[in-house]
């Protein structure tokens, strides 16, 4: 290695030689440095996916720790542990497992807490994030593989949830395995076949907790950790999606690089999803099965409700009418099959394909790198509107036992209102988006005609008064802006465009002296006076420099 | 109505001597008649006078000479005080829906004939009844009367037609863990695991367990107000009630190992907190960041 060390700029330090001897076997340095420079667009909503994938290393972590104490069996024995009010009860090994850990392991709850809460909030975090892509149209080519993945990833959440969900055997979870059971036996014709093969028999058997433990530590989590890998390969292939802005065109990334601002931002955010985890973990009581007791087919209990992403189903289950459909030769098919299984298998269906849906409508084919405001594609947006409201009545009335408790109501009035709800309302959303993105789009457009409101009111020789428009371009004859819209947000502030003191630093007190502030701001007034003009049309936010094409940025050509 | 005139404006003392003292003289046969038949009138009141007189003097009599045997029964007669107490509360209070003899009133309220005092101690002492207004269910109110109306009435219900009453001693008296066991056998489908309470079709509710004595626990299981089912002795024997309250009062007042309780609520109140304060903590926490940019 004489010949690496006496080339110029070799390392002297004892890390960078270090460093070259590990490159010099593995050849890293050159991806490493093409990787680490890579550049990462900013805006808050694209850390929501981030969110996912930080509470899912926390699954991982934590579900490993419960599976030292957990024994998925459902041999029956009797408990005579710690707590005394189920003790001499009969109950599953995965039940009485599940009491050990919580009680006598130590950390034991706090994990299994922890691992609870981050199941609810791993889909969630999915859910906003899916949200913030369609709104966004971050889904439109060439990203629809991603889309679809996502979606995969979506369901696999749920199936991840709802094993979990049943592993600990109490009694709560078994109604739920019971719906799930009463689910798969309502399809026609391989009902019962598909029953017995999940089953292995009539419920509830004895292999069920086995199975449900295997697919939920190994099968599905495996199948998630490749598509995760093969979503965020496919994210870093075909960059990141970046608003519209100065500077921002199809064809760069405007953005801080991976290292050290991006890594910074990440690592951070990791701290706060696990400390809000453990925070959640710890502070707040998650499924205390002892108080559900051991699962017993004899005994339902009121309020057994799924965790929050199966409440839809839940909902939809407890809406629709109890049409049970007979066919001769005792062949039936229960009511229960149209709410859960072609209800949601249509609900994800029309999810996945929602990017080829739209291609074909808008004819739109062409490949897309900047996102879309969601007022300016007020049919999509109001789409989404209808279809979260939708999905939200089928959510609340997933509950609609415990709000009509707890609200005093009549359960029966909750249900009408649902089962109308879920017809009459998500009409009414799509109207009212669509009316409310185009009342914004017009705003944008009101302002870059005739500039910013400032709040000055001047009276004129007439004894008129007038209020005093700053225009954020240069103006035609008529005194109307020139400016088209760019697909970005416009500013409507007059402190949005230099037009007050810029504001104090300090997310929660002030970490500036405003006189300060004030002193720096005259001074650099005056230092920049002279560029005074070149200035100007920067802030201005002059759109289309970039060969941006049309789609975001449609010129408007000037209206009086 | 001549004699009832008579009767009432003579003192009571005064009214025979007077009619004694007007014999008729003689006179006309019509007249003679007339006096006939009037005397067969006095004489009839006089004889219902005297008879009168004699009842009362007999009760004034016994009342005077037998004063040791009321005395030596001393609990019947402070039953039979509070029974007239009772009386006087539920005409004040109960009569108009109830019956002026228990018996009931079409669409306003059931007989309480043969409820028991158990059912009284029930909806009196949990503030059912008296009722504001006639509801899906009667709703729980701050508790109308005192402990001891509440059992003066109980001793008026119970005097009228008897019924089951809540036994006196520990109430809390059975096994623990059996007690669970019936609890999510019998009671969880309605009142929820932990006697949280739940939704009853059309605006009807099992009530929350909480903060309910065991008298009460007891008296609901032994009348089954409102929508509950009556669980009598043949179905959970007071062995078995007594566990069931066990169970029930040691979950209330056992700690949540597990952080704030949420109402112990279950998934739905899980799902609340998260999407509030979990999701609203972390966006707050991404907007935290994007602001430093």
């Amino acid at each position: 290695m004489a010949t690496t060390t006496a080339a110029p700029g070799a390392p002297t330090t004892k890390i960078g030689q270090a460093a070259l001897e590990v490159d010099d076997r593995l050849i890293v340095a050159g991806p490493l440095r093409r990787t680490l420079n890579k550049v990462f667009p900013d805006h808050w909503s694209f850390l929501l996916g981030e969110i996912a994938l930080y509470s899912f290393m926390i699954l991982l972590v934590s579900g490993t720790y419960l599976t030292f104490f957990y024994d998925a069996s459902m041999e029956e024995v009797v408990y005579e542990g710690v707590y005394a009010p189920l003790r001499g009860v009969e109950m599953s090994a995965a039940y009485e497992s599940t009491l050990g850990l919580s009680f006598d392991v130590r950390g034991g709850l706090l994990i299994r807490q922890i691992h609870h809460w981050a199941a609810l909030l791993f889909v969630a975090s999915i859910v906003i994030h899916l949200i913030r892509i369609f709104f966004t149209g971050a889904f439109r080519r060439p990203r629809e593989t991603n889309w679809l993945i996502g979606v995969v990833l979506l369901v696999l959440a749920l199936l991840m949830g709802v094993t979990g969900y049943s592993l600990p055997d109490d009694l709560l979870s078994g109604t739920g395995l019971r719906i799930i059971s009463a689910i798969i036996l309502s399809l026609p014709v391989i009902g019962t076949w598909a029953h017995w093969a999940v089953f292995n028999g009539d419920y509830v058997g004895t292999e069920i907790i086995g199975r449900f433990y295997i697919a939920h530590v190994l099968i599905i989590p495996a199948i998630l950790l490749a598509l995760i890998a093969a979503h965020l390969l496919i994210l870093v292939k075909q960059k990141h999606t970046q608003f519209p802005g100065a500077g921002r065109t199809e064809h760069n990334v405007v953005g801080n690089r991976l290292f050290p601002t991006f890594a910074g931002k990440a690592t951070a955010l990791l701290f706060i999803v696990f400390g809000l985890c453990a925070a959640l973990g710890g502070l707040v009581q998650i499924n205390p099965i002892w108080l559900w007791g051991p699962y017993n087919p004899a005994q339902v209990s009121a309020g057994s409700q799924p965790d929050w992403y199966i409440g839809f189903l839940d909902g939809s289950t407890r809406l629709f009418p109890a049409w049970d459909i007979n066919l001769p030769g005792d062949y039936t098919i229960p009511a229960l099959f149209w709410p859960t299984v072609v209800g949601a298998g249509l609900m994800f269906a029309v999810l996945a394909f929602y990017p080829f849906i739209e291609r074909k409508l808008t004819g739109d084919t062409a490949s897309h790198h900047l996102l879309q405001r969601p007022r300016d594609v007020p049919v999509r947006t109001a789409v989404g509107a209808m279809a979260l409201t939708f999905y939200v009545i089928l959510w609340i009335s997933g509950g609609n036992d415990l709000i009509a408790d707890k609200f005093d109501i009549s359960l029966n009035a909750m249900t009408w209102f649902g089962r109308i709800g879920c017809l009459v309302l998500p009409p009414f959303a799509y109207w009212m988006t669509y009316r409310l993105c185009l009342g914004l789009q017009r705003h944008d457009r009101e302002v870059l005609e005739h500039g910013i409101e400032t709040g000055v009111i001047r009276r004129l020789p007439s004894g008129e008064f007038i209020e005093v428009h700053q225009p954020l371009g240069p103006v035609d004859e008529h005194g109307h802006g020139q400016l088209a819209y760019g697909g970005a947000s416009v500013p409507k502030k007059m402190n949005q465009v230099g037009g007050a003191r810029r504001a104090i630093k300090g997310f929660f007190k002030p970490i500036e002296e405003p006189a300060e502030v004030q002193r720096q701001a005259e001074l650099d007034a005056r230092g920049l006076e002279a560029e005074q003009a070149d200035r100007q049309s920067i802030s201005s936010g002059r759109p289309s420099e970039g060969g941006r094409p049309s789609e975001g940025g449609r010129p408007q050509a000037p209206r009086d | 109505m001549s004699t009832t005139n008579a009767s009432s404006e003579a003192p009571l003392e005064g009214g025979p001597r007077r009619l004694l003292r007007r014999r008729p003289p003689a006179g006309t046969p019509a007249a003679a008649a007339r006096d006939r038949h009037r005397s067969k009138q006095r004489r009839r009141l006089a004889n219902v006078a005297g008879l009168m007189a004699a009842l009362i003097l007999t009760g004034v009599a016994y009342s005077a000479f037998a004063p040791g045997a009321i005395a030596a029964d001393e609990t019947s007669d402070s039953e039979s005080i509070a029974v007239e107490a009772g009386r006087e509360l539920y005409v004040l209070s109960c009569i108009t829906c109830h019956g002026s003899n228990l018996q009931g009133v079409e669409d306003r309220g059931p007989s309480l004939i043969g409820v028991g005092s158990a059912s009284v101690y029930f909806q009196v002492s949990t503030g059912r009844m008296p009722l504001v207004r006639q509801e899906a269910q009667a709703p729980e109110h701050p508790v109308v009367f005192t402990e001891a109306e509440i059992a003066q009435l109980m001793a008026y219900v119970q005097a009228n037609g008897g019924g089951p009453s809540v036994p006196s001693g520990d109430l809390r008296d059975g096994e623990l863990a059996e007690g669970g066991e019936l609890f999510r056998l019998n009671c969880a489908s309605c009142h929820n695991f932990v006697g949280e309470g739940g939704a009853l079709s059309s605006g009807k509710r099992a009530p929350s367990l909480d903060g309910l004595t065991d008298e009460q626990i007891y008296a609901a299981m032994l009348t089954g107000p409102e929508n509950m089912p009556v669980f009598g002795d043949n179905q959970l024997t007071p062995e078995e009630k007594r566990s069931v309250i066990d169970y029930v009062q040691t979950i209330q007042d056992q700690a949540d190992p597990g952080g704030a309780a949420i109402g112990r609520a279950g998934p739905v109140a899980e799902g609340l907190v998260l999407w509030v304060a979990g999701v609203g903590a972390l966006l707050f926490g991404i907007f935290w960041m994007g602001t430093k940019a």
